[in-house]
């Protein structure tokens, strides 16, 4: 199960083989998310005894329990709150939260804004497929206009989130947004997150292939992938991708980085000051 | 060290906070809700002078979860709510259930249902307590009478989910919250707070769900490098879901038994003149206050009234119960709420002794004349009945 890890980067050092196959679709981007964040864990050389990934409930929560790590697969929409405790409690621990959109921006909506607001050190990653892939393919709330879910049949009329503006709005010290295509610059942007002292949002635009990808016809697995590119306009390559496969004008890259003061050492701090040495 | 014993006036949900915080509670999440905000803003005051974590959630729902969170660190975890709260804190009150995570949980009980009446007494979350959350569980709730109870009750609240990893909830209603009364605070350094038991098996062998002797699974500390995985899904001994119907049943049998096998050391009750009552009262919380009064009363007028009164609400003290009943041609329950604990007193008595309810539910406490008003017309309901001194 220890296996030492190697100096290039081997997906096998983090992953809990044992766990394997993954209950992914083919072609899912989650997957490609899981392997950014590895990815980066193994850049950043962290210490696996000292991360935790926290994760909600969905496709996306389930990745969780393929990183060999501590672990915690929580409830549906809470996974910023339960981390929010855990880091507070340890902070010698590197916490990362993998969640849904309809995990962190529907039930975990008003946890996603407070987690914003404090500014504990976390890393959120949001995946975002715009729909609830688990649950076999309801709208969520980045459903693109038009879009066909099992509850939009007639196609989506409401309006969706951008869910970086979200986050920027409430506070969020770090936000950024990647498409699971350039994986190298998604590794990138969740290592700056993690290495960001502060709360760090990352929204991942993720496909989910199967449910999603088939019922609105964007391709097979790898076309729909591949459409991420297919759509981005040579111009856009300053940071705009549009219509890769969700229309709008997407930024991706660093959307905003404000170094201000980090809610965990804000408290300790608070607590030296009324005689309270630092938390057990 | 200071040996003596300190007796100071303490409100009820103050004494529940300075009882977590000698405990070794050092993490405390909430949202404020009438009439347990004193808890929390106990918490507030002292937790920083100790180096531990108060905070303020956004709502009950993340508390709870960030106290799972907590405690899943290593931290010595509760919160403190009353009715509205408590519903919304019931989500992850399953999650620390299903995954065996040790948390305290006080519930303030106020007038409900919804907002009900924030700041009248009531007793009308004993069910919730016990099955608030979905699904079959474990859960040991506690129901102190008195201020000094809260806080020696508080403590062993933790005691008991440390030791059974099964969430504990310490359940009060709002006079006892409120109340002042003199508490004798041990020495300093008498109380001894709660430890966590870590595994020390070895990294690659070690199973977080594998029943030491007594059906408990040891855990492990996050950081000393057992990695492990923790899930509200149903899961094997390694911690990993399952839907093995052959694995999961022997592991909800497991679940659900812990609160059987350890019996003995989970259910607390407190007697008085039961060993002859013929009419037994049976009364928790504010409610076992005007009753103990009301059974002195009925004694001193030569009835033979007994008081059965839980500590341990649930899983409640059966066997105690059926004893204190071997006389009983009737037995009593007073609440404030419209029969809650009556409907198990009835399951327990099968009618044999007749079961009789006794209930308020306009926000005010049941009063020692109300009580003996009902041991008196039930006394004389049964004609063969004994009186206290007579012969035989
Ligand atoms: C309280 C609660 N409500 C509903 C569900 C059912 N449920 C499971 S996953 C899910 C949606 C997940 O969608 P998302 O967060 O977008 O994750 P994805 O599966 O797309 O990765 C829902 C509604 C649940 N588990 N818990
Ligand atoms: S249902 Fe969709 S989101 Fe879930 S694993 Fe399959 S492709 Fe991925
Ligand atoms: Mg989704």
């Amino acid at each position: 199960m220890n296996r030492p890890v190697s100096k290039d980067f081997d997906i096998r050092d983090y992953l809990r083989l044992d766990r394997m196959p993954h209950f992914l679709c083919p072609g899912c981007g989650h997957g490609i998310a899981l392997r950014a964040l590895l990815w980066a864990i193994h850049e950043l050389d962290l210490n696996k005894d000292k991360l935790a990934v926290v994760s909600g409930i969905g496709c996306s929560g389930r990745l969780s329990a393929y990183v060999d790590a501590n672990t915690y697969h929580t409830t549906h929409g809470r996974p910023l709150a339960f981390a929010t405790g855990l880091k507070l409690a340890r902070p010698d621990l590197t916490v990362v939260v993998i969640t849904g959109d309809g995990d962190s921006l529907a039930i975990g909506g008003n946890h996603l804004i407070h987690a914003c607001r404090r500014n504990l050190d976390l890393t959120c990653l949001m995946l975002n497929n715009e729909v609830y892939g688990m649950t076999g393919g309801q709208a969520s709330p980045t459903t693109s206009a038009d879009r066909y879910t099992t509850t939009t049949p007639l196609g989506n009329h409401e309006p969706r989130f951008d869910a970086c503006k979200l986050a920027q709005a409430a506070g969020a010290s770090f936000v950024g947004r990647e498409v699971t295509l350039q994986l190298p610059a998604l590794k990138n942007l969740i290592r700056e997150g993690i290495a960001h002292a502060g709360f760090s949002f990352v929204e991942v635009m993720s496909d989910c292939t199967e449910i999603y990808g088939r019922k609105n016809e964007l391709g097979s697995s790898p076309e729909m992938v591949l459409r991420q590119k297919h759509d981005v306009r040579p111009e856009s390559y300053g940071n705009q991708v549009e219509r890769p496969f969700r229309p709008g004008p997407w930024q991706t890259g660093i959307l905003a980085r404000d170094e201000r003061v980090e809610y965990g050492a804000a408290w300790r701090s608070h607590c030296a000051q009324h005689g309270g040495g630092v938390a057990p | 060290m200071n040996t003596s014993t300190q007796l100071v006036n303490l409100q009820g949900n103050r004494a529940c906070a300075l009882a977590a915080i000698a405990a070794g509670c050092r993490f405390y999440a909430g949202y404020p809700i009438t009439p347990s905000t004193e808890i929390a803003e106990t918490m507030a005051a002292e937790l920083p002078k100790l180096g531990g974590v108060f905070i303020q959630m956004e709502d009950e729902i993340a508390s709870m979860a960030a106290v799972v969170g907590a405690a899943m660190g290593g931290a010595i975890a509760m919160t403190a709510t009353s009715g509205p709260g408590f519903s919304l804190k019931q989500e992850n009150l399953g999650y620390a259930s299903a995954a065996e995570i040790p948390c305290v949980v006080v519930n303030v009980m106020r007038g409900g249902p919804s907002t009900g009446m924030p700041t009248r007494p009531a007793q009308g979350d004993v069910m919730q307590a016990r099955w608030g959350t979905h699904g079959d569980h474990p859960i040991i709730v506690l129901t102190p009478a008195s201020v000094p109870e809260i806080h020696a009750q508080t403590r062993k609240a933790f005691e008991l989910s440390e030791r059974f990893r099964i969430p504990v909830v310490v359940l009060y209603d709002e006079v006892l919250g409120h109340l002042v009364e003199t508490v004798e605070l041990g020495a300093t350094g008498a109380v001894t707070p709660v430890e966590r038991r870590y595994t020390r098996a070895a990294r690659d062998s070690y199973q977080p769900y594998a029943p030491d002797e007594d059906g408990i699974p040891v855990m492990a500390r996050p950081g000393d490098g057992y990695r492990t995985h923790t899930t509200g899904l149903t899961h094997d001994t390694n911690g990993f879901p399952t839907q093995d119907s052959v694995r999961v049943a022997r592991i909800m049998e497991r679940l659900l038994g812990k609160t059987d096998r350890h019996r003995d050391a989970i259910e607390q009750w407190h007697c008085i003149e039961c060993d002859d009552a013929e009419v037994l009262v049976v009364a928790y919380g504010i409610s076992a206050r005007a009753a103990t009064h009301a059974v002195h009363t009925a004694r001193a007028r030569g009835i033979a009234a007994g008081l059965f009164r839980p500590i341990t609400l649930w899983p409640f003290p059966e066997r105690a119960f059926a004893h204190a009943t071997r006389h009983a041609h009737t037995v009593l329950v007073p609440e404030l709420n419209a029969g809650q604990l009556r409907l198990e007193i009835e399951r327990l008595c099968a009618h044999n002794p007749a079961v009789h309810g006794l209930h308020r539910l306009d926000g005010e406490t049941l009063t020692p004349a109300q009580i003996l008003a009902d041991i008196e017309r039930l006394a004389a309901s049964k004609p063969r009945m004994r009186r206290v001194g007579d012969s035989a």
